[in-house]
């Protein structure tokens, strides 16, 4: 973590919870950079900041790591906290930030009608396919075939794209990176932060310790090789056939 | 201090109202500007009326995707500074129990109305009832006290919402009403006095938001504070203690005392003809009407019955209740008995009797003048 950052946290708190090879803290300090670099040319207050999370591993992002209003609810419910607080003070920055256990399957009926009504929220989803708090669960953006711990014979159902979601719903701003593209991660953060309306980003994090132990992906260079295979670009990806993109992860903006 | 006299919203009159739009008066009058809701018979003239007088008094809005959305919704309004209601029936309350759960442990007023009807499941969804006073008290998961009131007329649907958020704001809890069908949906007189008295939270900034006294102060979001605020076990400055057996032990007993110990001023109650009587009756919200009545006819005839009337629910008038001397005890209330296990354990050894009715319609006084008739 870069020195100059370390003005937005909370020292007390460290070293993390996360484990070795977690994309989750990647993540924080992709945010962190995007709002250092917003704050430095003066279109953000982090004092005028809120961030509300759920329960999981990534809800620990914020909470209690930055050094700013966190408010750490219930499982599920971030996105519906954060309707409250946007209501009733626009003149606050309130930015979601969760895991896709937490966003997509007990609270996918909050992210779908904030997204409905475009309310000025940025959501930001630490994706890591599985349910790594409680012990390494499906979830619903674990890939076909995964094994998990309620998955022993791989997973039969299909997954959320939690991207073309969102979008049905008419957001403003939706957009899909991997913690291994900090930079063009960064620049989405910082456009999320600037739209006026509902924005999401899904981050693909890597989970060695739940999700690649079960399914031969031991390290994080396992993961990082994984992920380089399967990638592909929004724009890519828009004239390639269904049965090509099989098992891909669009990454990009959508539109 | 933080409490203050302000003019009333409504002109100071006499109107001729339903006790759900009293209700939703009252909240505007103690200044709530947020609700956040979901419809619900029998409680949805509530939130219609708010949706209307909000806008005009410069509130917010909002009906949500469910009842667990609105309780979470009025939780996060609440910390931006804002006084925040919700109201629903009993299968929203379940619903929004987790959240009241939150409320109580990260100290957040709000106030939650729940306009009773009989279930259980969506059982007679028109229809009065009396049986969520326990879910009121224990459904919420942990060990707490929570404050509980229960209005019966369309002028105390005004006063005690008033009074709901004046506690919840004072002692950072949430505050229940619990009226029911009929009280909600009758229409009688209230009188809007010219002036309300108002408790505001107390903001003091730089002060141990969730400890170092028995009531600390809350500041909101956005005032530089650097908030934590988390459900989970935290420490005097909200950090996550998951793992310290005293803090956990300190919180929640800190939790439970600040109700405890302020009982005096929380604890509402209304006795009518008890200083000499044979037979109590225990009755609250639209059953202590009955009461009332029955009692007013059977003392004309000059059998000794009085009317003891809890107002606030939770907690509950325990010393007072105990200083009655009545010979017996008749717990009134639309349900199958359950007061009357709380009345059982304040009064041990007296002899307790109930009338529980739970058809969906309200006890008629002559049900509890024939009951008493019983019993003499």
């Amino acid at each position: 973590m870069s020195r100059h950052l370390y003005k937005y946290l909370r020292e007390e708190v460290f070293p993390t919870p996360f484990c070795p090879g977690c994309g989750h803290g990647i993540l924080l300090q992709a945010i962190l950079r995007a709002i250092d670099e917003l704050s430095t040319s003066g279109h953000l207050d982090f004092t005028k900041m809120v961030f509300v999370s759920g329960i999981g591993c990534g809800a620990w992002i914020p909470s209690p790591h930055f050094k700013a209003d966190t408010l750490h609810t219930l499982h599920g419910r971030a996105i519906a906290y954060a309707t409250g607080v946007c209501l009733t003070r626009p003149d606050l920055k309130v930015v979601v930030i969760s895991g896709d256990g937490d966003l997509a399957a007990i609270g996918g009926n909050h992210l779908i009608h904030a997204a409905r009504r475009n309310l000025p929220l940025v959501v930001i989803c630490a994706n890591n396919s599985i349910y790594g708090m409680t012990g390494g669960q499906v979830s619903p953006t674990t890939p076909e075939g995964c094994l998990t711990e309620t998955t022993p014979f791989g997973n039969e159902e299909r997954p959320f794209d939690l991207c073309r979601l969102v979008k049905s719903c008419e957001a403003d701003y939706v957009s899909r990176w991997t913690v291994f593209h900090t930079k063009p991660l960064i620049k989405a953060i910082v456009k999320a932060l600037t739209s006026k309306g509902f924005s999401f980003i899904d981050v693909i994090s890597p989970c060695v310790t739940q999700f690649g132990r079960r399914n031969r992906l031991f390290s994080i260079y396992d993961y990082f090789q994984e992920i380089k295979k399967v990638v592909i670009s929004y724009e890519k990806a828009k004239v390639m056939g269904k049965g090509d993109l099989k098992g891909k992860i669009i990454i990009g903006e959508y539109d | 201090m933080p409490e203050r006299i302000e003019k009333a919203l409504l002109s100071p009159q006499r109107y001729f109202l339903a006790g759900n739009i009293a209700c939703a008066e009252g909240a505007l009058a103690a200044g709530c500007r947020f609700y956040a809701g979901y419809p619900i018979t029998p409680s949805s003239e509530i939130m219609e009326h708010m949706a209307k007088r909000l806008k005009e008094v410069g509130g917010f809005f909002i009906q949500m995707e469910d009842e667990i959305g609105s309780i979470s919704a009025c939780i996060g309004a609440s910390w931006s500074g804002v006084k925040a209601m919700t109201a629903t029936s009993g299968p929203g309350f379940s619903l929004m129990l987790e959240g009241i759960g939150y409320a109580l442990m990260t100290e957040t007023p709000i106030v939650i109305v729940n306009i009773q009807r009989q279930g259980p499941a969506t059982g007679q969804a028109t229809r009065p009832g009396q049986g969520d006073i326990m879910q009121a008290r224990w459904g919420a998961h942990g060990d707490y006290r929570i404050i509980a009131l229960s209005p019966w007329s369309v002028q105390e649907m005004y006063d005690l919402t008033i009074l709901a958020f004046n506690l919840s704001e004072r002692y950072r809890v949430p505050v229940i009403l619990l009226g029911d069908e009929v009280i909600g949906h009758l229409k009688e007189t209230l009188l809007v006095k010219p002036e309300v008295v108002i408790f505001d939270r107390n903001k003091e900034k730089g002060k141990p938001p969730f400890g170092g006294e028995l009531i600390p102060p809350m500041p909101a979001f956005g005032e530089g504070e650097a908030l934590l605020v988390t459900g989970s076990t935290h420490n005097e400055w909200g950090v996550r203690k998951v793992y310290h057996p005293e803090v956990q032990d300190r919180l929640n007993r800190r939790l439970c005392e600040k109700i405890d110990k302020n009982r005096g001023e929380i604890i509402r109650f209304e006795t009518y003809f008890t200083e000499d009587c044979d037979i109590c009756l225990i009755a609250f919200g639209i059953t202590a009407r009955s009461s009332y009545y029955a009692v007013d006819s059977l003392r004309k005839e000059g059998i000794k019955v009085g009317l003891f009337r809890p107002i606030t629910i939770w907690p509950f008038p325990e010393e007072e209740l105990k200083k009655i001397p009545a010979r017996k005890i008749l717990v009134c209330e639309m349900n199958c008995g359950q007061l009357i296990n709380e009345v059982q354990r304040i009064l041990p050894g007296k002899e307790i009797l109930g009338l529980f009715k739970t058809k969906g319609e309200a006890i008629y006084p002559w049900e509890v003048m024939k009951k008493i008739e019983e019993i003499l």
